[in-house]
This record gives structure tokens, C-alpha cells and sequence, in this order.
């Protein structure tokens, strides 16, 4: 993909802080999802959050891109600060995710999906869309252009025009990785995008991670189960249990801290 | 054999995404057109002309519109009747206070408060969904018929009740009302459906259709991307009901001739539409054609064509017949293929690009 394809670049330098969550609460009636959690996401680095099932990784990604309204905290993204996030504004700040269960228009083509995630992007009105003419053709075939590029770059050539619903489970992973690309998203929160993948789908996927990160410089919070992965992919990584935040740091501070390996193996009380 | 794409290569964008990328496609709706203009208006009798190729086309409008309502954008609507109706009083209304404007203007224009009815009863929509949505938009169907009765300003207080329509011209060609030839309103029918349809699949496969599938098949993950749930909705509803209102606007003044609209739109008429859509094949503007021809033309042909080819038939046992073989075909289609006689077709033509040698 060429530079004109990720023109979108925040004044934000790599380092800076992109992303910070100050003092997140949410909680459905009385369960209590996250608890006064903190931390930040800098520019250009893939931060990982992780902990037990039930710990409130999804939730918290759920508030970061205003899903879930936080009863407290504040979240401020590139230097402006929210109670709360809007779905919309979320996406057209340029926050764009991946869902743990494959969140894919099922009925649609690879390259429909695809181009769905261009469609903040695309403004002709409706009517040249009436005639699918002038300006609406135009920009059609200018987004196309970018999305072939997002095919090539994921290797999905192949199923460009085959129903998403017919795909297996690793390739699906991958489309909706191709669609959340095609926002070009200054952060990419990617909800444990190896789940179900076998050794070598998950091998593919991390190249693809790193690869999204370096070539582009997007930021990438992702949730994952599988520690390897995250020690091998991740610059931080945010250790949550029971909505609480129990760590945060480098891969290899983590891994040594007693409260996250007591959080994994369990300690009896 | 003669239907591959193989050999055909596209070299830009434009091509590949045309509507029609196959040049077989292209011939064959070609020859669509050619038939419905040229042939069934030389060949075809006063009779098949009203009584099988207006209904046909007027239900084929609606289908489409209740296709890019539910079958696109995943809304389920048993108002369709109603909206139908509200276009149809609406060119009423416009023909009688404007009579010296061309009746096809009101036609289309009545299809804009349609839309506008449509938007109305489409806002519960962001809210509920399925079944809900369904209940919903029967508050639509039944207010909307009570005021097609109740308001006799509607019917300009006839007595009656009824619409008259008198006659109108095109070119001093009398289009609307009891002078007008089948095949004048044929053709008139006919171009407005090309159109329309024409429109349908413009807006389908671009931005405004992705954007209606992609809430259709998965919501949150739309509204995450930043598609406008509401707006795309209410879009959807206000197509849909602009189809559906130019229909109905179709059926009373083209169809019918005028008549106790009352009547004809009632629930069945929304449930019937719904049918058509369902069989034809939801998301699919070429099922609302299969599902129009099924549900309006079938039982115009058992009943008109086995007496003709000698099974004997009458009155009520024809009716109640029809009624039982029209219900089975539906039970058959449907267990064959739950995704609607589009699919159907679809399975066909993979089958013919194989064919004589499926290997």
C-alpha cells in the first residue's frame, strides 16, 4: 500500500500518548465489569491487554470505542478527553476494531465487507448514488483501488467475490482484519484475533499484526489468550482481573510479577 | 456452455464492478426488455395484458420495495399495504386540486408521501427489531386504513367511498381511465418499473446498499465502522416506501381504474407482498420479480388455463383448488430452497456454466 492510502496522520509523534483511559468504572446493575482502571496507549506501539475470562478486556474495548458508557473515568484520544465515547465518533476519529466472535456481514462478498469499512469515507450524495453515475462511480472506483490494496496486502485474492459466511474461520479472522484496515484507523483494537487458529493461521495473523504496525504505524491494542503471542508481539501489555487493573508494563515485567501469575494459577486464600 | 464468463476479462474497476459483468447476462436482459416491450404488447390479448401483466408488474414495484426494506436491510414491515394506499390517495389527491399536470408526475410524486409516511412509522425502528418491528409497523397498516375510511377528505366525499379516476392523457393518448387500452397502460407500467428498477440496483450496489446489508447482517459491528443506524434505517424505510407508495398510486389508477381503495389496502395485500418477497428470495431484486410472477400469476393461470386445456373447473371448486395447489408450490419452493426462487435461479446458472461437463 502506498502513503497515500494512510494520508490520515495525527500531529501525534510516535511515543506520544494516543489513547488514555484515567480512572475507568462500568458496571450493568450490580456486576461490576471494570473498577477505577487506568492506562494509556502511546502512538506506534502494540499494547496488549490480557487476564482471565471475565476479567474486562472486552468490556474495556467496548468503552474505548463507545459501546459501553462508563458510569466513571474519562477517556481522552488524540489530546481531546470524553466522558464518553460515541460510536460514531469513535470511528470517524479514527478508532476501528475487530470482534472476538467474527463480526462479519455474512451475507456480503469479501470485497463488499471491505468496502464497508470505507464508508465514512465515501460521501457522494444520494442523488448520484440514485444512478450509480458522475461523482458516486468515481468514488466507488477510487475506494476500490484501496481496497484491492488491502486484499493484496492480506493475500486474499483468492475470495474477493465469495459470501464472507461461506469462508472458513481463519480466513473470516483475516477479512475482518481487512475491513477494519480499510478505515485506516490511527488505533486498531483487535479483540483476541487468534482465537480458534491453528499454529500456522496464528503465525500469519501475527506477521500481519506486526506488518499493520510497522508499515503503517498504527497503533494496535489487542486482546489475546495466548501468551506466547503476546510476549512476542506486544511493546506493554495491561494485566486486568476482576475488572481491576493488577499490572502494567513491559512483556518481561509482567511475566515475573507474582500478583499476574497468582491472577493465572490461581492462589489458594 | 454458452453461459461462462470464461474468456471475458476485466481490465478496470468500472467493468468489474458492473451489473452485469457477464456479456451473457447483458444479451439475456436484452432480450427481457425486447419481449416486455415489443412481443407480449404485439402478441399478447386485452385479457393476459390486464389481467396478468399489469398485476404482475404492479406487485413486482411493491416486492422491490419491501425487499429493500427486508430482504436488504433486514426490517420486517406489514405495513406495505398502507403505504401503498398512501401513495395511491396521494396521486388522488394531487390529480384532483392539479388536474392540468400529467397523471405519470403524480404517480411518482405520490410516491415522495409515501416516503414521508414511511420515515414516520420507521422510527420505532432504531429501537426494535424482528417480530417487534413487525407488530410495529401493523400500528402503520391499521391507522393508516382507518384513515383511507374515516377521512372523507381523502376520497374528495364521495359518496361512496370510492376513488374515480377520469380519463388522462400522454400525447393525447388516454394513459388513466375508463378510455385507456391495456397496452397504453402497459407501456406506461412498464417504463416506471424499468426505472425503478433500474434505481433499485444502482442504490444496491453502491455505498447505500453496503451500508443497509451491513445493518442488516450485524448492527453493532455497522455502527462501530460508523454507518448512522437511524439513518441508514430510516433511509431504507423511506425507499421502500417511496416504491411502495408509486405501486400503489400503479394499482389504483392503473390497474384498477379506480374503485373502493379501502379494500385494497388491507393487511392481506402487506401480507401478500410480504409472501412474494419471502419466495422470490429475500435481498434479491430479481426474486421480487419470481416472487411477484408467483404469487400474481399463478393463480390467474390455473384458473384461466386448465379450463382451457380442457380440466374441467368451476366457481368454488377452482377457487378452493387454487387456494390448496398455490399453498403446496409455496410448502415445496420453500422446503427446495428456504432462500427464496433467487437462489434457485442462482443455483441454475452455476450449474449452466458447468454444463454438458460438470467435471
Amino acid at each position: 500500500m502506498d502513503a497515500s492510502v494512510h494520508h490520515k496522520t495525527s500531529t501525534l509523534a510516535k511515543g506520544d500518548t494516543l489513547l488514555a483511559v484515567d480512572n475507568v468504572s462500568l458496571a450493568f446493575g450490580g456486576v461490576k465489569a471494570i473498577t477505577d482502571v487506568s492506562f494509556d496507549i502511546k502512538k506506534g506501539e502494540i499494547r496488549a491487554i490480557i487476564g482471565p475470562n471475565g476479567a474486562g478486556k472486552t468490556s474495556m474495548l467496548n468503552v474505548i470505542n463507545g459501546f459501553y458508557h462508563p458510569q466513571q473515568g474519562r477517556i481522552t484520544f488524540k489530546g481531546e478527553t470524553r466522558q464518553k465515547m460515541r460510536p460514531y465518533v469513535a470511528a470517524s476519529q479514527g478508532i476501528a476494531r475487530t470482534f472476538q466472535n467474527v463480526a462479519l456481514f455474512k451475507g456480503m462478498t469479501t470485497l463488499d465487507n471491505i468496502m464497508a469499512g470505507r464508508s465514512l469515507k465515501m460521501n457522494s450524495n444520494l442523488f448520484w448514488q440514485l444512478w450509480r453515475h458522475g461523482p458516486a462511480m468515481r468514488e466507488e472506483v477510487e475506494h476500490r483501488r484501496v481496497v484491492e490494496e488491502i486484499i493484496d496486502f492480506l493475500e486474499i485474492q483468492a475470495i474477493r467475490k465469495t459470501p464472507v459466511g461461506k469462508l472458513p474461520y481463519g480466513l473470516q479472522k483475516r477479512v475482518e482484519l481487512g475491513r477494519a484496515l480499510a478505515m485506516e484507523p490511527e488505533l486498531l483494537l483487535l479483540d483476541e484475533p487468534m482465537a480458534g487458529m491453528n499454529l500456522e493461521e496464528k503465525e500469519d495473523m501475527s506477521r500481519f499484526i506486526v506488518d499493520v504496525n510497522t508499515q503503517y504505524g498504527t497503533t494496535i491494542a489487542l486482546i489475546e489468550h495466548d501468551i506466547g503471542v503476546v510476549m512476542d508481539l506486544s511493546d506493554r501489555v495491561v494485566v486486568l482481573e476482576y475488572g481491576r487493573k493488577i499490572a502494567d508494563g513491559t512483556p518481561d515485567h509482567v511475566k515475573n510479577d507474582q500478583t499476574v501469575i497468582d491472577a493465572y494459577l490461581g492462589v489458594p486464600h | 456452455m454458452f453461459y461462462r464468463e470464461a474468456g471475458q476479462f476485466k481490465t478496470t474497476y468500472p467493468s468489474d464492478m458492473a451489473i452485469f459483468p457477464i456479456a451473457q447476462d447483458r444479451i439475456g436482459i436484452g432480450i427481457i426488455l425486447a419481449m416486455a416491450f415489443i412481443f407480449i404488447p404485439l402478441f399478447a390479448s386485452d385479457f393476459i395484458m390486464s389481467s396478468v401483466m399489469i398485476p404482475f408488474l404492479v406487485f413486482s414495484l411493491a416486492a422491490i420495495g419491501l425487499n429493500i426494506l427486508t430482504g436488504y436491510t433486514g426490517l420486517i414491515s406489514l405495513g406495505t399495504g398502507a403505504f401503498m394506499g398512501v401513495g395511491a390517495y396521494a396521486c388522488y389527491k394531487l390529480m384532483t386540486i392539479f388536474p392540468g399536470v400529467n397523471i405519470i408526475v403524480w404517480i411518482v410524486t405520490a410516491g415522495f408521501f409515501s416516503a414521508a409516511v414511511g420515515i414516520l412509522f420507521g422510527i420505532p425502528s432504531l429501537r426494535i427489531k424482528g417480530f417487534y418491528l413487525a407488530v410495529a409497523t401493523l400500528a402503520a397498516q391499521f391507522f393508516l386504513q382507518w384513515c383511507f375510511v374515516r377521512i372523507p377528505w381523502l376520497y374528495n366525499y364521495n359518496a361512496s367511498g370510492a376513488i374515480e379516476v377520469g380519463t388522462r392523457t400522454l400525447f393525447g393518448i388516454p394513459i388513466v381511465g375508463p378510455n385507456a387500452t391495456p397496452e397504453a397502460r402497459y407501456y406506461v407500467l412498464l417504463c416506471i418499473v424499468v426505472v425503478l428498477t433500474w434505481i433499485a440496483s444502482n442504490l444496491v450496489h453502491g455505498r447505500i446498499g453496503r451500508s443497509w446489508m451491513a445493518v442488516r447482517d450485524m448492527d453493532i459491528a455497522a455502527e462501530l465502522m460508523g454507518i448512522k443506524l437511524l439513518d441508514t434505517k430510516l433511509l431504507a424505510f423511506a425507499v421502500s416506501s417511496f416504491y411502495a407508495g408509486v405501486a400503489g398510486a400503479c394499482m389504483m389508477f392503473l390497474w384498477y381504474g379506480g374503485g373502493e381503495a379501502s379494500d385494497a389496502f388491507n393487511i392481506n395485500q402487506s401480507f401478500l407482498i410480504l409472501f412474494m418477497v419471502i419466495i422470490g428470495g429475500l435481498g434479491s431484486l430479481i426474486g421480487s420479480f419470481f416472487g411477484a410472477a408467483f404469487i400474481s400469476i399463478l393463480p390467474t393461470i390455473l384458473k384461466f388455463g386448465l379450463p382451457a386445456i380442457g380440466v374441467p373447473l368451476s366457481g368454488a371448486t377452482a377457487e378452493h383448488l387454487i387456494h390448496i395447489t398455490v399453498g403446496g408450490l409455496i410448502i415445496f419452493f420453500l422446503i427446495v430452497e428456504p432462500h427464496g426462487l433467487a437462489r434457485l435461479w442462482q443455483i441454475g446458472k452455476q450449474k449452466l456454466r458447468m454444463w454438458p461437463f460438470p467435471y
